[in-house]
């Protein structure tokens, strides 16, 4: 079929193209995607002369899911819509809950403060100027206790972006259900828990390599027999995009970092097919929509894949690549912002076209400040308005059979597939990160996406093409400073007013149990239902574990 | 000048968004400058403890956690306090427009917000460091 699909193509350019060319020459010597790889003018079906349908894109809900999870998909039910918040106090995060529960959000997502991402309390020296910025800021379960004040959590699915100390958080989670009423065995949620990332792109790390793979492997273990309905870890590629990778790296990273947890948890005793079916995946969405499409349908078919033939999974849950999807941040321009509502609109297609089972979109005003509640507003109306008025949702995998996309889904996976084999040739994704082999291929690309910009190769609107004299600046959020001043007298307080020799024992329980192999989230768990702070709890583990320093790759 | 020009790239705070200063800084070493990057998650006395020890003439602090008002004036506090004279500090990252005077006005040279070219990032630091060695 393919030949004579080659030849009819030859003719083509012959007689038709040729001719065109020639008086119109096209706009540009080279074409590329938003990841800067090279694109054809046209693609046929020889270009998927080696897919076999069946095996290859096969149908929605069975292996190898390049069609996606679900049999019905959005004709079952929309994805989440779960946008991520948290800033200040726990009481002014506990506001914008309850008013995005309000206009029709699915989910929860909490963005907690950077002290509070590497365990530090608010009070500590290293948290001074960042407390409540970024994220809300807890210190113990008492603020766990403000920030889900009256927020039913039996009937709430909650994601927490939280890895150093995710089982801190969840342990607290685990605490405040169980003050509402709520067992352990019904909260549903997701810790994102991926600590590999962090090393890589986001730098929210706090302990060396392996005790933090025990800590997760740990969660894994405790889940899955106290927490059942949790995913236990949100395997990132979300940030590795942002620090500048490209589509394929994106995939080929993430689920070498995917690997590693398996294996991991396989080494500590567990079963594939006990804990596999709770990992979930955290992928980016750019603006290049048919190269993002093709990067989620990938996705989902090497992890299938890897799932079966390398570490032999037999429940088809386990070789479900389920995802969360945030639109860019870095695509974002602090130029003519109002535009950005046009780029995240693109990239909710992109997710939704991708499969995406939960979405995040980002508000316009982002790369100014933390979003007003006008702009998260917008955002929350635009995953709205694609599912209810574009009509894409209606249809499963509407772009499968596309020339195009499916060209560019093999090759993704290719790709992708081929950066998973050199990390193995390494020993792995820690040597690959201690090495910097990782962070040196990410910045590689990312210099070479900001020369092309800076180089007008890449037109952004706004900035270096089409701009404009005078910006129209929306008003900005605003963080006060008291922020920090009354989260600091609060765990003062807080400090002076509970049962401290409570806290010394489950502390010193804490201590023993991390030197030893017992499995640390009850005594973690102990721990913050005496009101333990986050950094005490953290300062023990730091003493046992010791702390990470990272490798500068330049 | 003959001398190459020291640059310091630091990362103040706990913020981990290091894209941007990892792009400056190769750029600034491309365009011929000495560059020392600090990597992330540096505190104000460590990293003028790094500009006294390499000798720097220019420091460029990224920040994109929103904790740039806190951040920089301690830092440009040690360094008063050090006795480091014709430094050039600039900063860069997501800095709303409105605090830029408040940064100026404790010393901060030039406040690069996102967006802003390479070139002219590079071409600020060369004429700044030419009139401060001239002064």
């Amino acid at each position: 079929m393919s030949e004579k699909i080659n030849k009819a193509k030859k003719r083509w350019e012959d007689e038709t193209l040729k001719k065109t060319i020639e008086r119109f020459p096209e706009r540009a010597e080279k074409f590329v995607t938003g990841s800067s790889e090279p694109i054809e003018r046209l693609y046929t079906p020889a270009d998927l002369e080696q897919s076999d349908y069946v095996e290859e894109i096969g149908f929605p809900g069975e292996y190898p899911f390049t069609r996606g999870v679900q049999p019905t998909m959005y004709r079952g039910r929309f994805w989440t819509m779960r946008q991520y918040a948290g800033f200040g106090t726990a009481q002014e995060s506990n506001k914008r809950y309850k008013y995005l529960l309000s206009q029709g959000q699915t989910g929860l997502s909490v963005a907690f403060d950077l002290a509070t991402q590497i365990g530090y309390d608010s009070d500590h020296d290293m948290s001074y100027g960042e407390v409540g910025k970024v994220g809300v800021a807890i210190d113990s379960l008492a603020d766990m206790e403000t920030l889900f004040e009256g927020i039913p959590l039996d009937r709430v699915s909650t994601s927490m972006t939280i890895n150093a100390p995710a089982s801190v958080l969840l342990a607290m989670y685990i605490a405040v259900a169980e003050k509402q009423g709520v067992s352990m065995a019904k909260i549903s949620g997701t810790i994102q828990n991926d600590i590999l990332k962090e090393y890589i792109a986001r730098g929210t790390y706090i302990f060396p390599p392996k005790p933090s793979m025990r800590l997760i492997t740990d969660i894994f273990d405790f889940c899955t027999k106290h927490v059942p309905k949790w995913n236990t870890i949100s395997i990132s590629g979300y940030h590795i995009r942002e620090a500048g990778s490209t589509a394929a790296q994106e995939v080929g990273f993430t689920l070498a970092n995917g690997i590693a947890y398996v294996q991991a948890a396989v080494d500590a005793g567990l079963q594939v097919d006990e804990f596999a079916t709770r990992l979930s995946f955290f992928f980016n969405a750019h603006n290049d929509l048919l190269e993002e499409v093709a990067k989620f349908r990938a996705a989902r078919r090497l992890w299938a894949k890897i799932m079966k033939q390398r570490f032999s999974a037999r429940d088809p849950r386990s070789m479900m690549l389920r995802f969360h999807t945030q639109t860019g941040g870095s695509t974002l321009t602090a130029q003519q912002p109002q535009n950005n509502i046009v780029r995240v609109a693109i990239q909710t297609l992109a997710a939704v076209l991708g499969g995406t089972q939960s979405l995040h979109t980002n508000s316009y005003d982002e790369a100014l400040a933390l979003p007003s509640e006008d702009s998260v507003r917008i955002a929350l109306r635009t995953q709205q308005i694609v599912a209810h008025e574009s009509g894409v949702a209606e249809t499963i995998d509407p772009l499968g059979g596309s020339y195009y996309v499916e060209q560019k889904t093999n090759l993704i996976e290719q790709q992708a597939r081929e950066y998973i084999e050199k990390i193995d040739a390494m020993g792995g994704v820690v040597p690959a990160i201690e090495s910097g082999y990782i962070q040196k291929e990410i910045q590689k690309s990312s210099y070479q996406y900001i020369m092309e910009v800076e180089e007008k190769e890449r037109v952004i609107v706004g900035v270096n093409n089409f701009q404009a004299e005078k910006d129209n600046k929306p008003d900005l959020l605003k963080i006060d400073f008291t922020v920090q001043e009354e989260q600091i007298a609060r765990v003062k307080a807080l400090r002076a007013q509970r049962d401290q020799s409570a806290v010394d024992q489950a502390l010193q329980s804490l201590k023993t149990v991390a030197m030893g192999s017992d499995n640390i989230m009850p005594y973690i768990i102990d721990a913050v239902k005496v009101y333990a702070t986050l950094g005490e709890i953290c300062d023990v583990l730091r003493g046992e574990f010791g702390e990470y320093k990272e490798a500068v790759i330049l | 000048m003959d001398a190459k020009i020291r640059v310091v790239i630091a990362k103040p705070g706990l913020d981990g968004h290091d894209r941007g200063a990892k792009v400056i800084a190769q750029a600034l070493r491309d365009a011929g400058m000495e560059v020392i990057y600090t990597g992330i998650r540096q505190t104000p006395a460590a990293i003028v403890n790094v500009v006294i020890q390499e000798d720097a003439q220019v420091l460029g602090l990224s920040i994109l956690s929103g904790a740039h008002n806190h951040l920089i004036p301690k830092v440009m506090e040690l360094l008063e306090v050090n006795g480091v004279k014709d430094l050039c500090v600039v900063a860069g990252g997501v800095i709303p427009d409105e605090d830029i005077p408040r940064l100026k006005k404790v010393g901060v040279k030039e406040v690069f917000t996102p967006g802003t070219s390479i070139k002219d990032v590079i071409n600020f630091i060369r004429n700044e460091v030419v009139h401060t060695s001239v002064a």
